[in-house]
């Protein structure tokens, strides 16, 4: 990270700081959503999106991905859709079983 | 003759060659713990006696919630530790990082009391596929925490004269092991809903 | 700094031999090792071979293994057949072709002083001889080794004798030194390519590597996950992989229960698939070099190799459920998986097209090398083509678990991967030891190997269509719709042994050649490539160039209108 100024720096740190208290925010968030009454299909997606976008700030921010060039971001894509899969896929297999 | 880019950035890809080192490493993580959360989705979709719902419910979730806090604490001071190199503040250096250490202790302490307590509930792993899943996820995310302590552990003691021999390669070790770090964190990021709420 | 100092203090024997950091000295360990590996599962098959031609005879001169009677039982028969399946896979193939090759030359064709992070190769090679003494092991515990196929599917893996333990760590170990490797492998090729090798200049040996990285890298987690989790039902009695109601030896197994035998499945499958990829990519590349080097032409549609090998890379990720037709799945999935495998082989035709063209007005230097090379595309083809009924889930029914699986994977990785392995050998020993192989023997090796190999696995696609099952330890003796086939049991146990024997003359050819064989000047077969244009004759020095060369041209500029010799180096400006 050669290039980063003591000015810069000095700004992701408010960065920084701010990314940490909307963690803590949507983390009491995360617990209160657990309250309401949805489906379990409802409920896991929603856990996901809301984990989703703390990921997001943790992985950008913290992890830099928001200033890194095209090279980890094509791998870490990959990655993701990879993971997908294997996350759905089985278990459409499992839905999707034949009829004896 | 040196290997290229071992601390400077090679300019097409913006990276020095541990930086893309560690992200391929963290992308096999994702497909790892991908791979148990897959898992966690198949077992839960076969489980026709509601093992899922009754063992989440034995968790403890004010605990959890805390342990989440205290985890994302770390993630923030494992960064200003890695800022305060970059701006030369070597005390500092110091300060944050031991914090990031500390808190991981107190992630650590709160676990070994979660699963004591299972114990002596007389709940295992082998009780039902979600302690099975439950105690799998945890205890391996547990032990990634446990191998990040020591590596932070190393930086903080016995590898930390190369702050003043090798600056540069010193801050970019930092970097790397906050990039693991705030991995770790990610993780219990979705482990903790997936396991304790839903 | 690269944190080893270069300076020119002596090394002592293990840290020069043993314990080195060098690409190759390490590869070289890898490609031993592979060697040695790949002998032993060959053996483990003569042995299965001697059960399935003559089912309960004693064995000749072998059977002091198995006790006074010399005759094998039916549970070591399972013990051959998984490890044989292990080893040739995990302990022979995949080290030898991109520990061995890859580690080796790797770093040559992109003009770099080693790989991207020493140390952790060193491990990785460490780890891989850590797993393959685990799993040596496996044969000398209580039970033997494991014995629930290569792919150790619960509930049968999960209540296995102590030998599937034994499996699962080795496995472990394995898997870890993959993913150092691959970490490694992706770096180096991104981060260390020299100046002027753009991505479209690279030889399609480093992109096949490049991919196959990328497939260990993301295919193998899964199944390493899935392994803690059926030791955890071996050691520690969970159940993710058994049912609820399970019983064993006519009583109820003690544990918690619904677990799913599908879902260890899905878990290996996803491995698995791709790492028959992976078995297939670095032989293709190692083809590709041998063949523009021998043809004096440039590789035919370069480009739409790249972007093919790519896309099967891709598309290896969502197929694996065609080995999972018969578990029961709905038609909506089932067709999924259909159309994705069907789709995943048109990127191999475009491979394998390409490098029949390339030979069409060629000057072919017939040597060793280019023999096997040559006789990898149709032997591929074979392979190939005979997948296409397995990929359709209708005539899936007939010949899954038969023989006629057993024919067409071997194909593709026998006369398949492994001759190009061979090829890779034949193509690359004059730069590894500065010697070159005796050119007679390398053509006897050649073409009895062809003549056997094809001598043990054609007969299989009979047997399969027939309804002889897989991993049968008589070869079927037992089942009246196997009885018209089965003399073809010892048509192929014959060819075995007779491809054994084959390999006599190649072993000779290794050991002699590196004593005493002709000396090879350092661009032996005049090629383009830098590996043989600008890194000397070996012993090649710590750190490979004098000076890291500069490229100007694409790989493979053979035969160049105007120029004065028959190929032009990629480092000629």
């Amino acid at each position: 990270m050669s290039g980063h100024s003591v000015e810069d720096i000095k700004k992701s740190v408010k960065v920084y700081i701010g990314v940490f208290a909307a963690l803590a925010v949507l983390t009491v968030v995360t617990v209160a959503a657990s309250y309401l009454d949805l489906s379990s299909g409802e409920a896991f997606f929603l856990a996901i999106i809301i984990a989703s976008v703390k990921g997001t700030l943790v992985a950008g921010y913290f992890m830099h991905l928001f200033s890194e060039k095209t090279t980890v971001l094509a791998v870490l894509g990959l990655t993701f859709f990879f993971l997908i899969v294997i996350m759905f896929l089985p278990f459409m297999a499992f839905t999707d079983q034949a009829v004896i | 003759m040196e290997i290229p880019y071992n601390v400077e950035e090679r300019q097409d890809t913006g990276m020095f060659n541990a930086k893309l080192g560690i992200w391929l490493f963290l992308a096999s993580e994702v497909m790892l713990f991908g791979g148990l959360f897959s898992a966690y989705v198949f077992l839960r979709m076969g489980d026709v006696t509601g093992t899922f719902i009754s063992g989440a419910s034995e968790l403890n979730i004010p605990l959890a919630t805390f342990n989440t806090l205290v985890l994302i604490s770390s993630s923030v001071t494992m960064i200003m530790s890695w800022v305060s190199l970059k701006l030369g503040e070597q005390k500092k250096f110091k300060t944050y990082l031991g914090t990031t250490l500390l808190l991981a202790g107190v992630f650590l302490v709160v676990k070994y009391f979660e699963y004591t307590a299972k114990f002596h509930h007389g709940i295992f792993p082998e009780t039902s596929t979600f302690f099975a899943i439950y105690f799998t996820l945890t205890g391996l995310h547990m032990l990634h925490i446990i191998g990040g302590m020591v590596v932070i552990f190393y930086f903080l003691v016995p590898g930390s004269k190369m702050m003043n021999t090798e600056s540069e390669r010193f801050t970019n070790r930092i970097e790397i092991v906050g990039l693991y770090w705030h991995f770790v964190d990610l993780v219990w990021i979705f482990l903790f809903p997936v396991l304790y709420l839903l | 700094m690269s944190g080893q100092p270069d300076t020119h203090h002596e090394e002592s024997f293990w840290r020069k031999y043993i314990f080195s950091i060098d690409h190759k000295v390490i590869g070289l360990q890898y490609g031993i090792t592979a060697l040695i590996f790949l002998f032993f599962g060959f053996c483990l098959m003569m042995m299965m071979r001697w059960q399935l031609a003559y089912p309960e005879q004693p064995m000749p001169w072998f059977g002091w293994l198995f006790g006074e009677t010399g005759v094998m039982l039916p549970e070591m028969y399972n013990s051959l057949g998984a490890m044989h399946g292990t080893v040739m896979i995990f302990l022979g193939v995949v080290p030898l072709a991109v520990g061995a090759f890859g580690n080796y030359f790797v770093p040559l064709q992109i003009g770099a002083p080693d790989m991207a992070f020493p140390k952790v190769n060193m491990t990785s090679y460490w780890c891989y001889f850590a797993g393959g003494i685990v799993m040596m092991v496996g044969f000398f515990v209580p039970g033997g080794a494991a014995n629930s196929g290569w792919t150790s599917y619960p509930p049968l893996a999960d209540i296995a004798t102590t030998g599937q333990t034994v499996w699962l760590f080795g496995m472990v170990l394995l898997i870890t030194s993959s993913l150092l490797g691959s970490i490694n492998t992706i770096t180096t090729i991104v981060q260390l390519r020299a100046k002027g090798l753009t991505w479209m200049r690279l030889p399609f040996f480093v992109w096949s590597q490049f991919v196959t990285a990328f497939l260990l890298l993301l295919a193998f987690p899964p199944l390493e996950a899935a392994g803690v989790l059926q030791l955890m039902d071996r050691l520690l009695d969970t159940s993710f992989f058994l049912p609820s109601g399970l019983i064993v030896s006519g009583e109820v197994l003690n544990v918690s229960g619904g677990g799913s035998p599908l879902l260890w499945q899905h878990m290996f499958w996803f491995l698995a698939h791709p790492e028959v990829y992976v078995l297939i990519l670095p032989a293709m590349g190692i083809v590709a070099e041998v063949l523009s080097n021998n043809t004096r032409k440039p590789l035919w549609g370069y480009k739409s190799i790249v972007y093919a090998s790519s896309f099967l890379g891709f598309m290896s990720f969502i197929v694996w459920a065609h080995h999972m037709f018969m578990t029961g799945m709905g038609s909506t999935i089932s067709a999924f998986f259909q159309t994705t495998t069907m789709i995943i082989s048109v990127p191999s035709v475009v491979i394998l097209t390409a490098m029949f063209i390339s030979l069409w007005g060629a000057s072919i230097r017939y040597n060793s090398a280019m023999l096997f090379a040559l006789g990898f595309l149709p032997m591929f083809g074979i392979g190939g083509l005979t997948g296409l009924p397995l990929g359709i889930a209708a005539s899936d029914i007939h010949l899954h678990d038969t023989y006629y699986v057993i024919g067409h994977f071997h194909y593709v990785v026998a006369p398949g991967t492994i001759f190009a392995l061979f090829a890779g050998v034949y193509y690359w020993f004059p730069k590894m030891t500065g010697k070159t192989l005796n050119e007679t023997l390398g053509k006897i090796h050649f073409w009895l190997s062809m003549i056997f190999i094809n001598g043990i696995f054609m007969p299989m696609f009979v047997q399969g269509l027939a309804g002889v099952s897989r991993r049968l330890w008589d070869g079927g003796a037992s089942y009246a719709h196997a009885t018209d086939t089965l003399w073809l049991n010892e048509v192929m146990s014959a060819s075995a042994w007779l491809l054994g024997l084959a390999q006599i003359p190649f072993i000779y050819n290794l050991i002699k050649s590196m004593k005493s064989g002709e000396k090879a000047e350092s661009n032996h077969w005049d090629a383009t490539t830098l590996e043989w244009t600008d890194a000397p004759s070996p012993p090649l020095p710590h750190r490979n160039f004098e000076v890291i060369p500069e490229v100007y041209r694409g790989p493979y500029e053979y035969s160049v209108p105007g120029a004065d010799k028959d190929f032009t180096p990629q480092s000629e400006a």
